[in-house]
């Protein structure tokens, strides 16, 4: 992030324009609270057997559709209630949260690293290589994302890895039209001419003239591409062809809750919650990182 | 005009063109489709029978032309789950999700476009605070989940509405409201960025020095030219509105063409969902075309050379 220092702000050392990106973008406290929230939800995901009150795959048929433990019927201990196999619903939400981080994490960065790839090429190299690019990129805008990706993984079968790359892949497109506008932008600023003037080869130039310069752009579009992922493996998962049971998924959850809505809306609604919580935190600290970093981004990123 | 609406037609051919291959490609990513499309337990020689019948024992490239040339004149073949023409089947289904669409669309706008207007002219106030609020929540609500808490409250708590199913208008105010409250967020949003931007500008000074209304000023002349990015945004989020129609007739029962699609999914009755999945990318690729040509008719500065 370091590197991502504009031209206009050279001078300053590469720490303190680190500190000041920090400094500004934890100025507010919604975006504060949303940085607890996404260190609360990294925790889960990294360690859920010390954060998770019991074991979310332990059975409990004596316990089925318990409420929550502050409602009259609730059990102690139970503190959201359990679900159809008393399972704990808590604990299940926490351990959910590493298939959610995990999948949507490296969705995000395999589509990253196709659509920065290509959009750096097609902004760089214009011509052919840009027009080809484009039209790939409106090839596949012209889907519907979410069909798209329900009909291949329901073909190449719902494992993580699969399911890391057809959403991965889902992406790209979005990252090349931003990067590619960026390129676009600097390509023509006088530092890319003085490089090429020393002598510098392109993929030099690319990736450590270009790059630096746009990489505010990425990051900030990246966080956003974290909270649609966090969307799309929820509904993948709510329409079972996420990763597949027991292993417990926000979406799985929240399927699974609505056939007992009439018995217990705990089951259904907590997760979802979880799920809303995770992506407002994601949106905010979005916003405040981009108001930080660059704030003549374009507020529609 | 008539050279560009060439241009922007020819365009758009290389676009189909690619459809074409992505459904194409879409049963041959597992390899061998007979998997796909016949049972676990089918014995070799059903296997070779249908290879034989659909074709699969032909070189790829000559399979992909007939299916080409097929999928132009919209023939899929048969549906595997009911024998019928799976195009049959969307079109049948088609009307359904229009209406749905429609009714999603008409709600966006009309709760959208003004939220976004307010927020923008009182920017700063409570009215704004709140308004800007909702959107972040409209946007991080997963709609399928929004469609449960419907169910939950106006169905099963309330009993104001049923959970499901198509024919009253009682049966449309859930889906489209799940549908709707997600596109509201995004719609209000950039009508808010863009009309910040307008308001600024010198041609809406001059109208209030003129002595036009304050109401007229912002309601016609900021929003009319504010509309174009907005109509944009209305183009590409389409795509978006055909995805959610497929969770949301889901969970709806609607019986639609989202709803079809996950169900043939579910049925590995590929004929239907390469069918859908076409149909689906077409009608985007038409509906941005209609929005560039919209362009025209809102900001007469843009030329079409």
């Amino acid at each position: 992030m370091a590197d991502a220092a504009l031209p206009s702000t050279a001078r300053s050392t590469p720490e303190s324009r680190l500190r000041h990106v920090v400094r500004g973008t934890l100025a507010g406290w919604p975006a504060r609270i949303s940085l607890l929230i996404l260190a609360l939800a990294l925790a889960c995901a990294l360690a859920p057997e010390w954060i998770a009150p019991r074991d979310g795959y332990a059975q409990d048929l004596a316990l089925r559709l318990l409420p929550p433990a502050w409602s009259e019927k609730g059990v102690a201990g139970y503190w959201l209630g359990t679900d159809q196999l008393g399972r704990d619903t808590l604990s299940r939400i926490v351990e959910g949260t590493r298939i959610t981080l995990l999948v949507s994490l490296f969705a995000v960065l395999v589509s990253g690293l196709a659509g920065v790839a290509a959009g750096l090429a097609a902004g760089f190299y214009g011509g052919k290589i840009d027009a080809v690019i484009l039209r790939l990129i409106d090839i596949q805008l012209a889907f519907p994302l979410i069909l798209l990706v329900i009909a291949v993984v329901a073909v190449v079968g719902p494992s993580l890895t699969n399911l890391v790359l057809v959403m991965g892949l889902s992406g790209w497109p979005r990252f090349a039209r931003i990067v590619r506008g960026s390129v676009l932008t600097v390509r023509h600023l006088e530092f890319v001419d003085a490089a090429r003037a020393i002598g510098a080869s392109r993929g030099r130039v690319m990736a450590l003239h270009i790059l630096p310069n746009i990489l505010s752009a990425i990051i900030v579009y990246a966080s956003f591409e974290v909270a649609r992922m966090i969307l799309l493996e929820a509904t993948l998962s709510f329409l079972g062809l996420g990763v597949q049971p027991p292993t417990p998924t926000w979406g799985g959850m929240i399927s699974d809750g609505r056939k007992y809505l009439n018995q217990s809306w705990a089951v259904s609604l907590s997760p979802g919650i979880a799920i809303a919580l995770v992506i407002l935190a994601i949106n905010i600290f979005g916003d405040a990182l981009r108001d930080a970093l660059d704030p003549q981004l374009d507020e529609r990123l | 005009m008539a050279s560009y609406l060439l241009r922007r037609l020819v365009l758009t051919l290389p676009v189909l063109a690619g459809i074409v291959v992505i459904t194409f490609l879409l049963t041959r990513l597992s390899g061998d489709p007979t998997d796909l499309m016949l049972p676990p337990n089918a014995t070799d020689e059903a296997r070779e029978a249908f290879r034989s019948v659909n074709g699969l024992d032909r070189p790829l490239w000559e399979q992909f032309v007939v299916f080409a040339g097929r999928a132009l004149m919209g023939d899929f073949g048969a549906s595997l789950r009911f024998q019928q023409p799976a195009m049959g089947l969307v079109v049948e289904r088609l009307p359904a999700t229009i209406e749905l669409a429609f009714a999603t669309m008409a709600l966006a706008l009309v709760v959208g476009i003004p939220a976004g207007v307010v927020s923008a002219y009182h920017r700063g106030s409570a009215t704004d605070t709140s308004i800007r609020t909702v959107m972040l929540l409209g946007q991080a609500v997963p709609s399928f989940f929004l469609g449960v808490l419907g169910i939950i409250v106006f169905a099963v708590w309330l009993r104001w509405l049923p959970t499901g199913g198509r024919g009253s208008l009682a049966q449309l105010v859930l889906p489209a409201t799940t549908l709707a409250f997600n596109l509201v967020a995004l719609i209000a949003r950039v009508t808010r960025s863009c009309m910040l931007d307008v308001l600024k500008q010198d041609y809406v000074r001059t109208a209030r020095a003129k002595g036009v209304w304050e109401a007229r000023v912002v309601w016609l002349h900021a929003l009319r030219n504010a509309f174009i990015p907005v109509l944009t945004v209305i183009g590409l989020q389409f795509g978006l509105l055909l995805g959610g129609v497929v969770v949301t007739e889901t969970i709806f029962s609607w019986p639609g063409v989202g709803r079809l699609a996950i169900q043939a999914i579910y049925a590995r009755d590929f004929p239907v969902v390469q069918a859908v999945v076409f149909v689906f990318a077409v009608a985007f690729v038409l509906v941005n075309l209609v929005v560039d040509l919209l362009y025209a008719a809102l900001d007469p500065r843009i030329s079409y050379k």
